[in-house]
């Protein structure tokens, strides 16, 4: 081949390859991101009950419950403004606790509560899900943010409130 | 005193990395041998200063000086010594540390073998991995210092994330940084040719077994990686698409483009501007995974600590090193001309190709991993792009990836026949499809099209290889030629090998692995793929550092006890935090899998079980890649051109032209 031939070869390869990956990307990333809502977006209605969506918050103190099976939770996530409940069967990861800022991914069941596939909380107790985080900053509306205790019993009704 | 020397042999280290980088750059530009022989000595000490600094970290862990505050930050009185000496890479200040020391290392270590090199050339390298040095060691002075004084003392540490207290981390993270830092040198020696102007016979020979431990490296730091997270996070995934996990996929599928496409360059002299383009991503591709994950912008478990400032650091660092290099790239690469033709059907074609798709490959990871934090910038969005994308992309890249490596070794340099072509390798197809339909449908159990497909491509790829060895052995005397082949060679198809085995290992897990989330008291049994597993009972077990709740599983197949797992929940006082530590029953063609999850009521436990067939091969096809490429990189050629190169030096190097 002459020099010429052999560039457009490799033009064309390149050109071929990039074509196929643009494609792929964009007809996969279409379908499978995950948008994020916080309760007080969900109870406002903006969340899509149709798609998988991932909701973040704090888990409330005494929400957790177990039903039937013993295999079902319930409990309940705020922002400290709005609560949402949610339920997941399987097992829960270990830093699930109350007061927990977690990450449920699931889908809405079209009575303002979420169906969990899978539960995040991250291994570090004092992590909170940089999400979660500015999710609670945006309830509290420029407000001080106080981030509860997991370890210490609430004493007023609200225990995000100090 | 300790942590002080440490300290200040860090800031030594700084010092001689500045002069490791300039002197000789200048001297190089200006033709001063004297300024160009300071590289070497200097890069010595700067290694030297930075096992000091390493040693005074480590000793202050051993002797649980809590006065520093990252000791107090990441140890305890109660963590057992092996993961005191580990916890120096626990966090982010020793993991920076462990970094610029491996640099130095793989620094000291080119300077010892680039005796031969032409002396303005090895300069050039050692001056481009002093200037990688000193933004790190900026970065680490500046912002990560791991010796700060914590006054008053604290009384006791904070601990090790229990995560972390575990023998695969203690070597998983050296592994991996040797691997990311290996890429460094590629780099450097894309970088000096690029001001040198010119790329010859001698510049790919040398590469290429740097590039390839470095590989290697990096092979088997992510293998480790993926070990560690299946048996220590609890949940038997072995890959999450992580955005971490791709962070350091992604130099490694660069580095696999740059390994193919510097045995073209090698053997053929052409491709030569776009290896060069490679070895720069590579290694960019490893600076982007250090900002990735040190600078807080991810979620995961390997973001250690937010902090603003580092991130602005690497951010600015990573700019000014990918811009400058692809600024020097654009302006010079115009020099670097290949000289070999080759035809359409021809080995480069394929190898081409090979490059292609492994580039593509890493651009669609590294949109999926990049969009996120892009849109989130934006303020368009929270999103996140979980393992279906990465899982739709990638597959649909890697299948033809296979199909062409099946008979890219079996295909001529520069020129092959079409037709000869398909007469040496439709054998080899026939037989794979016939073994791999066989495979699916006796052994295996109904499966999609895409996971048939992957099973025959992965016997194709071994019967290719197994082909290619045949047209290399002389007819006359088969026995006697086998050891005359090159290592190289073996290397090659033992990585190949290694490739197909993962195939072949994560197609059937993910296809045919068995999960069962079940409560279970005491005596209750449960069956999953025609094992019974039974919950004798739940004890208290006492750890070093820990409480531990044990239940004792017994797990039987047609009556018979397989075996005892015994899975624990742990709980760290120090950290009040739970673990799980699963219970796993390893054997070649399938794992038996059991994990604990929260206690219920009466004495029952939730409990994961699993059947993971075929779940070792994931790992032990790239431990078979390590094997590959270590042995290529022991090749006998490369050591033959240290001995020979001397004398040729000033001949070889003569500009190759169009």
């Amino acid at each position: 081949m002459t020099p010429r031939k052999q560039r457009m070869v490799f033009v064309g390869v390149i050109l071929a390859g990039v074509t196929l990956a643009t494609v792929l990307a964009l007809t996969a990333i279409g379908r499978n991101i995950m948008y994020f809502y916080s309760p007080s977006q969900i109870n406002a209605g903006e969340a899509p009950d149709d798609i998988i969506i991932r909701v973040g918050g704090l888990v409330v103190d005494n929400s957790v419950q177990r039903i039937d099976d013993g295999l079902t939770v319930e409990f309940t996530l705020t922002d400290t403004k709005e609560e949402i409940d949610v339920r997941y069967t399987g097992i829960l990861p270990d830093l699930f606790r109350e007061g927990q800022g977690i990450v449920a991914i699931g889908r809405l069941n079209g009575e303002g509560a979420v169906i969990a596939d899978e539960v995040l909380a991250k291994h570090d107790e004092n992590y909170m899900p940089p999400e979660v985080a500015e999710a609670l900053e945006a309830a509290k509306q420029g407000g001080q943010m106080t981030l509860p205790n997991p370890h210490e019993k609430p004493t007023s009704g609200n225990p995000y409130d100090t | 005193m300790i942590p002080e020397l440490g300290h200040f042999a860090l800031i030594l280290a700084l010092c001689l990395a500045l002069i490791q980088s300039i002197v000789p750059l200048v001297g190089a530009q200006l033709n001063k041998p004297a300024w160009m022989q300071i590289a070497a000595p200097a890069t010595a000490c700067q290694f030297g200063c930075l096992i000091l600094s390493f040693i005074c970290l480590t000793y202050a862990f051993i002797n649980k000086d809590f006065s520093v505050l990252y000791v107090a930050q990441n140890s305890n009185s109660a963590l057992p010594l092996e993961y005191r000496i580990s916890a120096v890479w626990g966090a982010h200040e020793g993991s920076l540390l462990l970094w610029v020391l491996i640099l130095a290392g793989w620094s000291y270590a080119v300077s010892c073998f680039s005796g031969s090199l032409p002396q303005t050339f090895a300069s050039r390298v050692l001056a481009v991995l002093g200037l990688i040095s000193v933004g790190f060691l900026l970065f680490t002075v500046l912002t990560s210092n791991p010796f700060e004084r914590l006054i008053p003392a604290a009384a006791d540490g904070r601990d090790l994330n229990p995560l972390l207290q575990d023998p695969g981390l203690i070597i998983h993270p050296p592994m991996l940084y040797m691997g990311y830092v290996g890429l460094a040198v590629p780099f450097a020696f894309a970088i000096a040719a690029l001001l040198e102007g010119r790329i010859d016979a001698a510049w790919t020979r040398w590469t290429r077994p740097w590039t390839t431990v470095a590989w290697v490296f990096l092979t088997v730091g992510i293998m480790l990686g993926s070990w560690w997270a299946y048996y220590e996070l609890g949940w038997g995934g072995w890959w999450f698409w992580d955005p971490v996990e791709n962070a350091s996929f992604m130099p490694w599928l660069m580095a696999t483009a740059l390994l193919h496409s510097l045995a073209v360059t090698e053997q053929r002299s052409t491709f030569k501007a776009w290896t060069l383009l490679l070895a720069i991503f590579g290694f960019s591709l490893s600076l982007l995974g250090t900002f990735l994950v040190r600078s807080g912008v991810l979620v995961s478990v390997h973001a250690f600590a937010t902090d603003p400032e580092r991130g602005v650091f690497i951010l600015i660092f990573l700019t000014i090193v990918i811009g400058s290099a692809l600024t020097l790239y654009a302006w010079r690469a115009s020099t670097v001309t290949s000289s070999g033709r080759f035809a359409l059907v021809s080995r480069e074609t394929l190898l081409l190709i090979n490059n292609v798709l492994l580039v593509v490959a890493t651009a669609t990871i590294l949109l999926g991993t990049l969009y996120p934090l892009l849109l989130d910038a934006l303020n368009l969005g929270k999103i996140s792009v979980g393992p279906p994308y990465f899982n739709s992309v990638f597959i649909p890249l890697m299948l033809p990836l296979l199909f062409f490596l099946g008979f890219g070794p079996i295909a001529r340099w520069k020129q092959d026949q079409p037709t000869s072509l398909l007469i040496r390798i439709y054998k080899t197809a026939i037989l794979s499809i016939l073994l791999g339909l066989s495979f699916i449908l006796l052994a295996a159990g109904p499966a999609s099209f895409t996971v048939t497909l992957s099973i025959c491509l992965a016997f194709w790829v071994v019967f290719g290889t197994l082909a290619s060895l045949k047209l290399r052995i002389q007819a006359k005397d088969p026995l006697k030629s086998l050891p005359r082949l090159p290592r190289g060679f073996y290397g090659m198809m033992i990585a190949h090998i290694g490739v197909a085995v993962f195939t072949i290992g994560v197609t059937l897990v993910s296809v045919y692995e068995q999960q069962a989330d079940v409560r279970m008291a005491p005596g209750d049994t449960h069956e999953l793929n025609n094992y019974l597993f039974q919950l004798d009972r739940v004890e208290e077990v006492p750890g070093p550092n820990y409480q531990a709740k044990r239940a004792i599983v017994s797990v039987y197949k047609e009556n018979k006890l397989v075996t005892t797992l015994t899975p624990e929940k742990r709980f760290y006082p120090s950290q009040a935090q739970p673990m799980t530590e699963a219970g796993i029953h390893p054997s070649l063609f399938r794992d038996i899998y059991v994990s604990m999850g929260e206690p219920l009521d009466n004495g029952a436990w939730a409990m994961r079980l699993y059947h993971k067939p075929f779940i070792r091969w994931v790992w032990l096809g790239p431990l078979l890649m390590a094997v590959g490429g270590l042995l290529a990189a022991s090749d006998k050629r490369y050591r033959l051109e240290v001995r020979q190169r001397k004398p040729l030096a000033t001949a070889v190097s003569s500009r190759s032209s169009a």
